[in-house]
């Protein structure tokens, strides 16, 4: 555009050097104009970055305890591929029950796209930026703020006192600033909003692992391992609990479609019946006894034994064995059928049963025979008993151990992820009500 | 764009206008504030120096919105209890007017809207208003002061000195601003902007930065 000389200074704005009106040491502005409030690294004096002389706002070296940015001022990274420089850091703290807790805010500046700050909490760390809109707030038990469409749960508000300052900021900055700090989370997001006096500004932080601000900045050593649970830190098993519970039903559904689909094709039919009785008074050692032969039908599969008996404080103890006629193939199994009952201090009591359910896999097609051998204590007198021989049958163990090995990841997932939220609500001020906590 | 040509009163340079409808501007060599009259231009003043300051954006900065290409071709720069901010005079292709608010690099793009109902009295933080079926939340109050003008400008600010300033935020981004500098309100409607929604080109240099 041909427009005349241009209005703007070509020359590129740079970095100014300037001094400490208080102690003489060198101080760096990093970001030109913006900043407001610089505070020099080695007296701690805050100062008037507006003011030509850099008047002294404030000193503040022997009240408080100092304090090393972990990401030194200076320092330049990137986030989101755009880079940033530490420019500023300040320690913030707040009083539970006369306990103080404090976290670091580092400001993050470029001269595009303005000013962001990392937040860090005992090793846990948040990309934090100003909001656009405005959330809407909603009272409750727990208030709630919605922000483009996602709830936010209010966690904890506290007043916030600046409690230590270094390097340069595009505000007022002093020790002792005490601001109500708000937070509101939907993990891995906080939206916080900040008031002192009339302003309330709002932002949203993003929690990021340590190890991911150590790479961003290209920082030596590793990040310090975070402590405890923090307010937004998402859950290790973050939206699986959701998707296990899903995944357990489809899983439930296609084992009951499995069931059903069995039980449809299998024969489950009888292929015996007997009633016996056995004398235990008789002769010891009465001689074993064989059936009928009875056809086993279909395909190889399973057999049920079902052994009914009229035992009643007594017991019954059966020999087995079921013989192909043909190839002389024995299936041996032994069942003991016993049932007591009775009164003591306790009250009633039961054990046992009278009816025995056996089930023989693998059964090959063919013609059989059951040879049976029964044993009781002399004295019992005559028990009665009936052989069932069913082929086919379906097998719910199977079922009901699938069942278990569905449900037992889906629990423990469930459960973990209710212990940390049980970690993460114990240090909100809903306490009480969500973590049961302290 | 026409761009119309007229001669400094004051010390007789070139002053050309990247927009025909410009009403003030000031001459880049002399400073004077000139003010167009229906034959020529009439000097009314000098511009004090501009505060320092380290916007991206500079007079002649290009960038779009809505896909709506606008050049940057004048700024006003207030002054308020925390410092100060810049509102840059964007033009649009289509010849329209609006305004890039930079306030330590947070931007916020507005247009002047007119016909709207706008409450008489400027509004407390926290009370609410609607326009065009938005919901709008007054932010903050500001009084400011005119610290500073460049380049082009739809209005006269040479005669001008405090201003007062009621910004809106709705839920979603938008932004809302009513001058209650003169005695008739004037609303301004746009949104709270990334950077990168602006797509600037011919910014400032940054020594360091790229």
């Amino acid at each position: 555009m041909n427009a005349g000389p241009p209005q703007s200074s070509a020359a590129p704005a740079q970095a100014k050097a300037l001094n400490c009106p208080h102690c003489g040491a060198s101080l760096t502005l990093r970001s030109f104009n913006n900043a407001v409030t610089i505070v020099c690294s080695s007296c701690h004096s805050i100062l008037d970055a507006k003011d030509p002389n850099l008047k002294i706002l404030q000193t503040f070296e022997k009240t408080v305890e100092t304090d090393r940015p972990l990401i030194p001022l200076g320092t330049r990274g990137k986030i989101r591929g755009v880079q940033y420089e530490v420019i500023g850091y300040q320690r913030r703290t707040i009083y539970v029950e006369g306990v103080p807790y404090s976290w670091h805010e580092y400001l993050l500046f470029n001269p595009y796209q303005g000013f962001r700050y990392f937040t860090e909490y005992n090793g846990h760390w948040n990309d934090t930026s100003t909001l656009r809109g405005l959330p809407t707030i909603r009272p409750g038990i727990v208030p709630s703020a919605t922000y483009l469409g996602e709830r936010y749960r209010h966690f904890q508000t506290a007043e916030a006192s600046t409690t230590f300052v270094l390097g340069e900021f595009p505000w007022q900055v002093r020790v002792g600033e005490i601001a109500k700090v708000s937070d509101y989370i939907s993990p891995p997001r906080v939206i916080s909003s900040e008031q002192s006096g009339n302003e309330i500004t709002w932002s949203m932080g993003e929690y990021m692992a340590g190890r991911d601000v150590w790479k961003a900045f290209n920082l030596p050593g590793s990040a310090p391992q975070p402590v405890g649970v923090y307010e937004n830190q998402p859950s290790p098993v973050s939206g699986m609990t959701t998707s296990i519970w899903l995944a357990f039903s489809a899983l439930m559904l296609a084992l009951v479609v499995i069931l059903i689909g069995c039980s449809a094709m299998q024969r489950d039919e009888q292929a015996f019946v007997g009633d016996y009785a056995f004398n235990a008074n008789g002769a010891r050692g009465e001689p074993s006894f064989v059936t009928d032969v009875f056809e086993l039908k279909g395909h190889t599969s399973n057999v049920e034994v079902v052994t009914d008996t009229n035992v009643n404080n007594s017991w019954i103890f059966l020999n087995y064995a079921l013989i192909d006629q043909d190839t002389g193939h024995a299936f041996d199994f032994g069942r003991e059928v016993s049932y007591y009952h009775g009164y003591d201090s306790d009250g009633s009591w039961t054990e046992g049963k009278s009816k025995d359910s056996v089930i023989i896999p693998q059964v090959p097609p063919g013609h059989y025979y059951l040879r049976v051998e029964p044993e009781s204590d002399p004295g019992m007198g005559f028990i009665r008993y009936s052989i069932t021989v069913r082929r086919d049958v379906p097998n719910y163990t199977f079922y009901g151990l699938a069942f278990l090995a569905l449900l037992v990841p889906a629990v423990l997932i469930t459960w973990r992820s209710l212990s940390f939220e049980h970690l993460r609500w114990a240090e909100s001020d809903y306490a009480p009500l969500m973590g049961g906590g302290s | 764009m026409t761009q119309p040509v007229a001669t400094c009163p004051n010390c007789g340079a070139k002053v050309v206008f990247r927009w025909s409808s410009s009403v003030q501007t000031v001459c880049d060599f002399c400073k004077s504030i000139l003010v167009r009259t229906d034959v020529d231009l009439k000097k009314v003043g000098d511009v004090a120096d501009l505060p320092p300051d380290s916007s991206p954006i500079q007079i002649g900065s290009e960038g779009s919105y809505n896909h709506r290409p606008f050049v940057a071709v004048g700024r006003i720069v207030y002054q308020y209890d925390q410092g100060t901010w810049n509102e840059w005079h964007v033009v649009m292709n289509d010849g329209n007017s609006g305004w890039l608010s930079d306030a330590q690099d947070e931007y916020a793009i507005s247009f002047a809207a007119p016909g709207r109902k706008i409450p008489a009295e400027p509004l407390r933080a926290g009370q609410q208003c609607t326009w065009d079926n938005v919901l709008y939340t007054v932010s903050v109050v500001t009084y400011a002061h005119y610290r500073g003008v460049q380049g082009e400008m739809p209005f006269q600010t040479w005669d001008k000195d405090n201003a007062v300033f009621v910004d809106l935020r709705s839920s979603t981004g938008k932004f809302a601003t009513v001058d209650y500098s003169d005695a008739t309100p004037i609303l301004y409607l746009g949104e709270s902007v990334a950077f990168d929604d602006l797509h600037l080109k011919n910014l400032r240099t940054f020594e360091g930065w790229s």
